[in-house]
């Protein structure tokens, strides 16, 4: 057997050997049907390369002259199947309409405006007379797209071998058939190696004349592949296939339906950890203020606006003055959101909160009025539109991760709610300030009587709430609109995440947003996602009527008191 | 007057079994057995953190135990119960830090306490009868309370909301009345009237009095029960009890 | 006894404002129709319609009183009830129109035709007639708030617990209504009425008729809501604000009364929201925007709580002031000053303009018993 042919064999077969379900006899079979069919395309090879290269390549230009559509698609055909040295050259200029052709002969205007002998290759001095653009209509469209997809199985960046074969897979263009072989043959590369394997599935799968062993083989590749485009070349068999076949399609079909389910489950899962880390950052300063100090912060939300708006302030600074910083735009408005919320909050402490404490109930009224105060000062200042924040070259793009499609933003959201997290919680018990907040939270009165400065703390644990908040404006700035009224989306969510997951405890704060981002999302696809987030809005009043004090509760007489 | 109900599997007015009761791991009562006769006062002393209150928060069905029987007047089972429903069967409680309705009248304290049917219809409709004036003026008296019938509560010293308080238990006439620390924070003074005005109540209810104040329990004469880490350390006459080597020990922490 | 439970222990100031009510319900509505709009005394048919407006927020204000200023129970979800109120009503007008509407369906609302439905959803039904609807219009609130505080109440979810879960559910109502699915009209809500009850909604005496209407319901639900008060279910409720624990020690099934105020509220506010509807021509699912019941909060803060009468000076000041400031070049302002209000008067002002007034009254009287309701601190 000739090399090729046996490199063929094997990658071709490769799947089907291993295969699961195939028993021995059918893979004896297999491997008969396998060589007759290797033995049919040698002879169609070796037929194709006996006839004049030459010949045909004269009637692929004599077609071109033509001008007609079907003409230029077959010449097309011709010039590729025959791997014409030029054929990558006439393809492109074909695409870009700068393919003259005629009765004077076939040339290529160049890029730089020069002209070039499609035969040959050589340059001209002019453009040959008589010629002008050969024409392109949908059909020919589709043949030069093919042609492309064909020549760029040979180009020597592997990347773009890839994504050729990709492009052929697609296409299930069953001329290109001979070159996806050929190329299967010469690739060293694994990532194009399947590319390309499946490529010459699909094909396998429509070509009308295809062995139903061949198709087997090619399922069996599908089915590998497991995503939605393999999921539409297996539906391309032809109606006629063998009943066996048709089993075999269906099984593959359901196989990769229910991996498809499993990653669409974990894409939502996905989706709801980010929404429950944006709920985590949003929620955790309250779970600081309201969990810790007891205060009720309607103007929470508005500290996250401030935050929000800093990130703008930050960036047209940077923009206007110093714009190769830009990159680094979000590492510069972290600390000073968290300086300006943290400052405003301190502001409201020691302005109105603190003449009420132990009245929770007008503590709610009174920092509704400041969110209202801030609302408009923000509107007056900034204009009541939407901003732009711009994202970071980090922060944007996206990759795919098996079935997952991850943005990048989401991602790094994700990261940062993380690490905001793991600092409060740090804060809260490894420093002095954490062990005084502790203190002043459980007996104030006795925390005095030490030596604290309770009024001191209690503005500090105000500031770094409100900060945290600010922070959060940061990392919101990048997935929502900035505008006067963000804090008011996220109000309502914040204080369901910290009523349910119990007050007064940070991880009760983590695993209420968790749970509340994954729910949601899970419930999107079967509610939709109003109808799923009332679904879940009733879900928590009745939760509360269940547990009163959320999931994580203190219990005992402390409470009472 | 309290006797005992027919086919009732106990005799007592108030009968605990085996309680135990715990707080984020913390076991504030431990197979806690306490018994109470119809007609009886009983005394309850213990350190800090005993479980006294506690105690009572499981009598007044504000804290259900984890274990245990609770029984009242021989067959009904407390641990079934909410608070109001304990209340209307006849068990009253004075707390320990005063709490009387600061907004309202002396009068309307005693009014909202005056036993009653006490469903929405009722009282939205309600009328005081004469019989029903006759009583509250009555209490008003004994609390020494007449003459300010109408100053808010609010109004009042801490020795006199707990007369007030008293005088509410008074106006609701339970079976059994649970009185948390009633001379704390009164004068000498004071601490005898009290005292005097819990043993009038006593001829004809049955008591559970909660105290630190030794002088009062002596002056009050009657058995006395020890708790000491939510369970029952020792049981009798004062001077019984106080001789009791385990009991001084608790107490003095040695 | 309705009569004796409803003026028992009458005091001046709510005969004051009784006669102000009454007064207004006749001689507003006369002067609008009889005399020339020359006059000095002529009330124009749009101010009349406007503080009509006001008076049926101040009927909200007064159910809002009754749970939050005398039972303790901060309700940020008011709004609700006042809006559900206000659909039943409007759904009601929504039927009058018949096939006078754009499509001209005789069955089908202009927006169902707009959104290809077929026919009436069944909870459409019945709404052609206007006693069904004026039942739904107590009804649906009542059940609605009977249902909720029945879970809250039992499970004793109290303070600023109860408060967010109130304003959850008018908040999760709020994305309901925003639905076309819902089939009430979606984003636009319920609007181009025509007839009530027959007569145009436009015509000046149906105007006027709606404004005696609203002077006499705000009457009869501030005598409603003083007679629950000054009972003694009153007192319990009272009791049950400053000290529900004791209470319930006292044997008061504090859920029971809880729920009873609640419902009663929540019907109340219906009833608001019904009469809001024909007199502003419009209701849609802003209606129930959280920031709408915290509003009325305030309106009851700024009046006096727990004292019925300041909450409805209160709606009454703050909507008139509100007007008086979104009208002119202030507008951009307002906010700033409703803000500062909300700020004030939790600081300054705990007992609203009536309850400052009075104890400065007092004070000059020399008399210390007047067993006035201040507001007590919340747990």
């Amino acid at each position: 057997m000739p090399e090729p042919f046996r490199k063929r064999f094997r990658h071709g077969s490769g799947g089907t050997l291993q295969g699961p379900g195939m028993n021995r006899k059918l893979v004896w079979m297999s491997v008969f049907h396998r060589l007759k069919h290797a033995l049919v395309i040698v002879i169609a090879l070796v037929a194709a390369s006996v006839a004049s290269i030459a010949q045909t390549a004269d009637e692929a230009f004599t077609r071109l002259a033509a001008d007609s559509y079907s003409d230029t698609s077959r010449a097309i055909e011709i010039l590729v199947s025959t791997a014409h040295p030029n054929a990558a050259l006439i393809v492109e200029a074909l695409n870009d309409g700068r393919l003259l052709a005629g009765p004077g002969g076939v040339a290529v205007k160049t890029a730089a405006g020069g002209f070039v002998d499609a035969r040959t290759g050589q340059a001209l001095a002019a453009a040959p007379a008589d010629v002008k653009p050969v024409r392109l209509n949908n059909a020919v469209r589709r043949a030069v797209q093919a042609a492309l997809g064909g020549l760029g199985l040979l180009n020597p960046d592997a990347a773009k071998r890839t994504a050729a074969a990709e492009a052929v897979f697609k296409s299930r263009d069953a001329g290109l058939l001979p070159v996806v072989e050929a190329a299967i043959g010469k690739e060293t590369n694994p990532r194009a190696l399947a590319a390309l394997r499946q490529a010459q599935a699909a094909i396998l799968i429509a070509k009308p004349d295809t062995q139903p062993l061949d198709r087997f083989a090619a399922i069996e590749v599908l089915r590998e592949r497991a995503d939605q485009d393999a999921l539409a070349t297996l539906r391309a068999l032809p109606g006629d296939a063998t009943p066996a076949l048709k089993e075999a399609q269906a099984k593959a079909i359901t196989a990769i339906e229910g991996r498809l389910k499993l990653w669409a489950a974990a894409q939502n899962l996905w989706y709801g950890l980010s929404l429950g880390s944006v709920l985590l950052l949003a929620a955790i300063g309250l779970a600081i203020t309201f969990g810790v100090m007891g205060v009720i912060n309607m103007a929470h939300g508005e500290m996250v606006m401030l935050g929000a708006y800093t990130t703008f302030v930050v960036q047209e600074v940077i923009r206007s003055n110093a714009p190769w910083l830009f990159d680094w735009s979000l590492a510069i408005a972290l600390p000073a959101a968290f300086i300006v919320a943290g400052a405003v909050g301190i502001g409201i402490e020691r302005g109105i909160i603190r003449f009420l404490y132990g009245r929770p109930l007008e503590t709610l009224l009174a920092t509704w009025g400041i969110s209202l105060t801030l609302q408009q000062a923000v509107r007056t200042a900034f204009g009541p539109t939407n901003r732009e924040v711009g994202a970071p070259s980090f922060m944007s793009g996206a990759f795919e991760l098996g079935g997952l499609a991850i943005t990048y933003n989401r991602l790094w959201i994700i990261v940062f709610a993380a690490l905001v997290f793991a600092a409060l919680l740090a804060i809260l018990k490894l420093t002095p300030m954490g062990l005084q907040m502790r203190a002043v939270t459980q007996n104030r009165r006795m925390a005095s009587a030490m030596g604290i400065r309770t009024g001191r703390i209690d503005a500090l644990t105000f500031g770094l709430g409100s900060g945290v908040a600010g922070l959060a404006g940061v990392a919101l700035s990048q997935i929502d609109n900035v505008s006067p009224n963000l804090g008011q989306s996220y109000i309502i969510d914040s204080f369901m995440v910290v009523v349910f997951g119990g007050v007064g405890n940070l991880w009760g704060t983590l695993v209420g947003a968790m749970t509340l981002g994954v729910a949601n999302k899970l419930l999107e696809p079967y509610a939709g996602a109003v109808l799923g987030k009332i679904a879940l809005l009733v879900c928590i009043i009745l939760f509360i009527q269940k547990r009163p004090r959320g999931l994580f509760a203190l219990k005992g007489r402390a409470v009472e008191a | 007057m309290n006797a005992p109900v027919p086919g009732a599997l106990t005799s007592s007015l108030l009968y605990l079994d085996g309680v135990s009761v715990s707080f984020d791991g913390f076991k504030a009562i431990r197979g806690l057995s306490l018994t109470i006769e119809p007609g009886e006062m009983r005394a309850i002393i213990g350190p800090n953190g005993a479980g006294k209150t506690t105690m009572m928060d499981i009598i007044t069905g504000k804290t259900k135990p984890d274990i245990g029987t609770v029984m009242f007047g021989g067959s009904v089972d407390l641990t079934k119960l909410d608070e109001a429903a304990i209340a209307n069967l006849g068990i009253g409680r004075k707390f320990q830090k005063p709490t009387v309705f600061d907004f309202h009248t002396i009068e309307d304290n005693i009014l909202l306490a005056l036993k009653s049917k006490r469903t929405v219809g009722k009282t939205l409709f309600w009328k005081t009868e004469a019989p029903q004036q006759k009583r509250i003026d009555d209490i008003l008296g004994i609390i020494r309370l007449a003459d300010r019938r109408d100053r808010l509560a609010g109004s009042l010293s801490h020795g006199q909301k707990q007369w007030l308080e008293i005088g509410m238990l008074l106006a609701q006439d339970p079976k059994l009345l649970l009185v948390d620390e009633p001379a704390a924070g009164m004068t000498d003074g004071e601490t005898a009237q009290t005292a005097v005005l819990l043993k009038e109540i006593a001829r004809d209810h049955s008591v559970i009095v909660v105290e630190h104040d030794m002088g009062f329990i002596r002056e009050l004469g009657v058995k006395v029960t020890v708790l000491h880490e939510g369970a029952v350390l020792a049981e009798g006459p004062l001077d019984h009890v106080s001789a009791n080597e385990r009991v001084v020990e608790v107490y003095l922490g040695r | 006894m309705i009569t004796r439970f409803l003026l028992q222990n009458m005091d001046k100031r709510g005969g004051i404002f009784l006669a102000i009510l009454l007064g207004l319900a006749v001689l507003v509505p006369l002067s609008n129709l009889l005399l020339p709009a020359s006059s000095p005394f002529h009330v124009p048919t749009s101010t009349m319609s406007l503080w009509g407006k006001y008076l049926c927020y101040a009927l909200l204000a007064i159910s809002l009183d009754l749970v939050w200023g005398y039972c303790g129970i901060l309700s940020l979800g008011h709004g609700a009830f006042f809006a559900l109120g206000g659909y039943a009503m409007g759904l009601y007008l929504m039927r009058q129109i018949g096939s006078r509407g754009v499509y001209g369906n005789p069955i089908l609302p202009d927006f169902m035709v707009f959104l290809n439905w077929q026919e009436l959803p069944w909870y459409w039904w019945g709404f052609s007639s206007f006693p069904f609807a004026m039942l739904m219009v107590v009804a649906v609130p009542g059940l609605l708030a009977f249902v909720f505080g029945w879970f809250a109440f039992r499970s004793r979810v109290t303070g600023v617990y109860l408060s967010i879960i109130t304003q959850a559910l008018t908040y999760a109502l709020l994305l309901a209504f925003f639905r076309n699915d819902m089939g009430f009209g979606g984003n636009n809500g319920l609007t181009d009425f025509k007839d009530i009850l027959g007569f145009n909604i436009q015509a000046q005496t149906t105007r006027a008729a709606l404004f005696s209407m609203t002077c006499v319901m705000l009457a009869a639900g501030f005598l409603i809501a003083r007679g629950i008060v000054v009972s003694k279910l009153g007192k319990v409720v009272i009791a049950i604000r400053d000290a529900e624990s004791r209470t319930r020690f006292l044997g008061y099934r504090v859920d029971r009364f809880k729920l009873f105020v609640f419902t009663v509220s929540a019907c109340m506010a219906g009833v608001a929201g019904a009469l809001y509807v024909p007199q502003v021509g419009i209701i849609n699912p802003s209606e129930f925007a959280p920031a709408n019941s915290i509003e009325t909060v305030i309106w009851v803060a700024v009046g006096g709580r727990g004292t019925l009468v300041g909450a409805a000076l209160g709606a009454v000041v703050v909507n008139w002031a509100k007007t008086l400031f979104t009208s002119g070049f202030m507008a951009p302002y307002w906010l700033f000053a409703l803000g500062g209000l909300f700020v004030v008067v939790t600081l300054f002002l705990t007992k609203g303009i009536l309850g400052t007034a009075e104890a400065l009254w007092a004070r000059r009287r020399k008399s210390d018993d007047t067993p006035a309701v201040e507001p007590a601190p919340a747990e």
